[in-house]
C-alpha cells in the first residue's frame, strides 16, 4: 500500500479565477465544480463520458469534466458555461441557442454550448472529421472550412456526436451552431 | 471508488520508480478509460502516477524516414497532424472514427493502446469474467456476445480489442517504444498484445510497470495511400463491430503488395497476413479480394451471436480494397 496521501491541496483555474481546494483525489473536475464551487452549469448526466452534458473547455479544448480528476487538471485553464458571457452580453453561441430554440428541457444545453464553441475552434484550425471527404486523388481528408466555409450540417452532426439530447432538439441545435459557424 | 494516492511524474525514470513502489499502481494518461473503470470498480489502484505532462507529446520524423509519435500525444493532435495525414492517412482516419471530440482531446496515444476491452461482462463487477477476475469463468460464450471475437479467442475469453488506432498500426508494422527497468526498448505491435489463451487478464507481453513512451511507424510508400473503414451500429460515436485498415499497390492490373488489418474481430488488432499473401501476384479484381478475405476467414470460429462478422469483414475488405484501387487508377 502506498503511503502517499489520498487527498491533495490544489488550485483550480476556473473562468479566470483561482480557487484553492482541499480535495479527495477521487474528486472529478465535475464534482469539484458542482459540489465545492457551486458552479452547477456543467451537468452530471451519465458520469461516464457518454452523454457530453458535463462538457467544459480545458485550455480552450472541449473535454468531459466527469472523466477528469480535479487533481490532474490543477493549474490548467478551465472554462465553464458560467464563464462564457461577457458581463451582461451573452456569448454568440448562447444567443444563437436562444434564437433557434436549440433546447427543450435544457439539461444538455451547457454541455452542447461549450462543446459547440470548442468544435468551431477545431474546425477553424483546419481539423478534419470522420465525414470530411478525402481530397481528390488522395486518401487524406481536406479541411472542411477551406473547401466549404459554411461547415455543412453533416460535419456539425458528426463533430457534435459526443453530446446527446434526450429531448431530440438536434434540428435546432444544428441550426444554432450553423449560424455561429457562418457568422 | 477506493481511495488512492496521486503523483505527477517529472520524468520517465521517476514515473517508473514511483509506480514500482506499490503493487497496484497504474499510470494515468488522459484517464478516459481508466477513470471510468475505477468508477465501475473494475480497477482499484492504490496509486495513480500521472504521466500526461511528461515530454512525450511530439510527433517527429526520424532520420531513417520513420515517424515517432510520443505516448502523451492526444488522439486529436495525432489525427490532425499534417505528417500523419500525409504519410499514414489510415491512422488519422482510424482516430477520427473513434470516440467523440471531447474524448479525443483528452485521450492519449499510450492510453489508447493500453485501454481495456468494452466486453459488458468485463465492465460489470457483479458478473464472472476471466479477464477481470481470473478463474471465475466467461459468461459471454453462451451469453451476450454479438460484438465479440471470431478470431484468436479461447475458451477462457472471447473479448475484442476496442482500439481503432491499433488497427492501422498493426497494418503498417508499428513498433511500440517501451521504457522499463532495463531502459528503453522497442517491440513490434504484433508481439506486444497477447491473445487470451488461458491468461486473458494479461493484456500485453511486457512486464508490469513498463511504460509505453511512444510509437514508431516505419517509412512506407504503401501507407501513404491507405484507408481505414469502420462499421458500427450508429453513424458516430460507437465502437466498431468490424473495421479494416488497408493499403495496396497494383502494377499493370496485378497486385504487387498489400497491407491488411482488421479491428473488432479479436483480442488484438488482427493483421490479416493470410489474406495479404493471397493477394500478392493476383489480378486486382473483386474475385481476388473476396478470395483473400476468405483465406483469412477460413480460420474464424464464429458463435451464434457474432457469425454476421464473417460476411461483414469479407464485404468490408472487398469494398476498401476496391476503393483503394479505384482511387489510384
Amino acid at each position: 500500500m502506498t503511503n502517499l496521501p489520498t487527498s491533495s491541496s490544489i488550485t483550480l483555474q476556473i473562468n479566470g479565477a483561482a480557487h484553492y481546494l482541499e480535495l479527495d483525489n477521487r474528486t472529478t473536475l465535475l464534482d469539484a465544480l458542482r459540489e465545492q464551487l457551486d458552479l452547477t452549469g456543467a451537468k452530471k448526466g451519465c458520469d461516464h463520458g457518454q452523454c457530453g452534458a458535463c462538457t467544459v473547455l480545458l485550455d480552450g479544448r472541449r473535454a468531459n469534466a466527469c472523466l477528469l480528476l480535479a487533481v490532474a487538471v490543477a493549474d490548467r485553464q478551465i472554462t465553464t458555461i458560467e464563464g462564457l458571457a461577457n458581463d451582461q452580453q451573452l456569448h454568440p453561441m448562447q444567443q444563437a441557442f436562444i434564437a433557434h430554440d436549440g433546447l427543450q428541457c435544457g439539461y444538455c444545453t451547457p454541455g452542447q454550448i461549450c462543446s459547440a464553441i470548442g468544435m468551431l475552434a477545431e474546425a477553424r484550425a483546419g481539423w478534419p472529421s470522420a465525414v470530411t471527404a478525402p481530397a481528390a486523388g488522395s486518401a487524406a481528408p481536406t479541411d472542411p472550412l477551406v473547401t466549404d466555409p459554411l461547415l455543412p450540417d453533416d460535419e456539425i452532426r458528426e463533430r457534435m456526436s459526443g453530446n446527446l439530447c434526450r429531448c431530440g432538439a438536434y434540428v435546432n441545435i444544428v441550426a444554432a451552431i450553423s449560424e455561429v459557424a457562418t457568422a | 471508488m477506493k481511495q488512492f494516492g496521486y503523483a505527477r511524474a517529472e520524468s520517465v525514470e521517476q514515473a517508473l520508480n514511483t509506480l514500482t513502489s506499490t503493487s497496484s499502481a497504474r499510470y494515468l494518461g488522459g484517464g478516459t478509460n481508466l477513470i471510468d473503470l475505477m468508477k465501475l470498480g473494475v480497477l482499484s489502484p492504490d496509486l495513480l502516477v500521472d504521466v500526461r505532462a511528461l515530454p512525450l507529446d511530439q510527433i517527429t520524423e526520424q532520420p531513417d524516414g520513420s515517424v515517432r509519435i510520443g505516448a502523451a500525444v492526444t488522439n486529436s493532435d495525432l489525427a490532425v497532424d499534417p505528417l500523419i495525414r500525409q504519410r499514414f492517412p489510415a491512422v488519422s482516419q482510424a482516430v477520427l472514427a473513434g470516440a467523440s471530440g471531447q474524448l479525443r482531446n483528452v485521450a492519449t496515444v499510450g492510453g489508447n493502446l493500453m485501454q481495456q476491452t468494452r466486453c459488458s461482462y468485463f465492465m460489470d463487477v457483479s458478473k464472472p469474467c476471466n479477464r477481470r477476475a481470473p478463474g471465475t469463468g466467461c459468461p459471454a460464450r453462451t451469453g451476450e456476445h454479438h460484438n465479440h471475437a471470431i478470431l484468436g479467442a479461447s475458451e477462457h475469453c472471447i473479448a475484442t480489442s476496442p482500439s481503432d488506432l491499433a488497427v492501422p498500426l498493426a497494418a503498417f508494422d508499428a513498433q511500440l517504444v517501451l521504457h522499463g527497468s532495463d531502459g528503453e526498448s522497442t517491440v513490434p505491435i504484433s508481439e506486444f498484445y497477447r491473445l487470451p489463451g488461458d491468461q486473458p487478464d494479461q493484456l500485453t507481453t511486457v512486464a508490469d510497470g513498463t511504460l509505453v513512451v511512444g510509437v514508431l511507424l516505419p517509412a512506407s510508400d504503401l501507407a501513404g495511400r491507405s484507408r481505414y473503414r469502420k462499421v458500427r451500429e450508429r453513424a458516430s460515436y460507437a465502437f466498431a463491430i468490424g473495421s479494416v485498415a488497408a493499403a495496396i499497390s497494383v502494377t499493370d492490373g496485378v497486385i504487387g503488395d498489400a497491407r491488411l488489418a482488421w479491428g473488432a474481430v479479436a483480442a488484438v488488432p488482427w493483421r490479416a497476413r493470410l489474406a495479404e499473401r493471397a493477394l500478392i501476384g493476383q489480378p486486382a479484381s473483386t474475385a481476388s479480394f473476396r478470395a483473400a478475405a476468405q483465406a483469412e476467414l477460413a480460420h474464424a470460429e464464429p458463435l451464434t451471436g457474432n457469425s454476421y462478422k464473417v460476411e461483414l469483414l469479407s464485404n468490408l475488405t472487398v469494398e476498401v480494397l476496391t476503393e483503394l484501387v479505384e482511387a489510384s487508377a
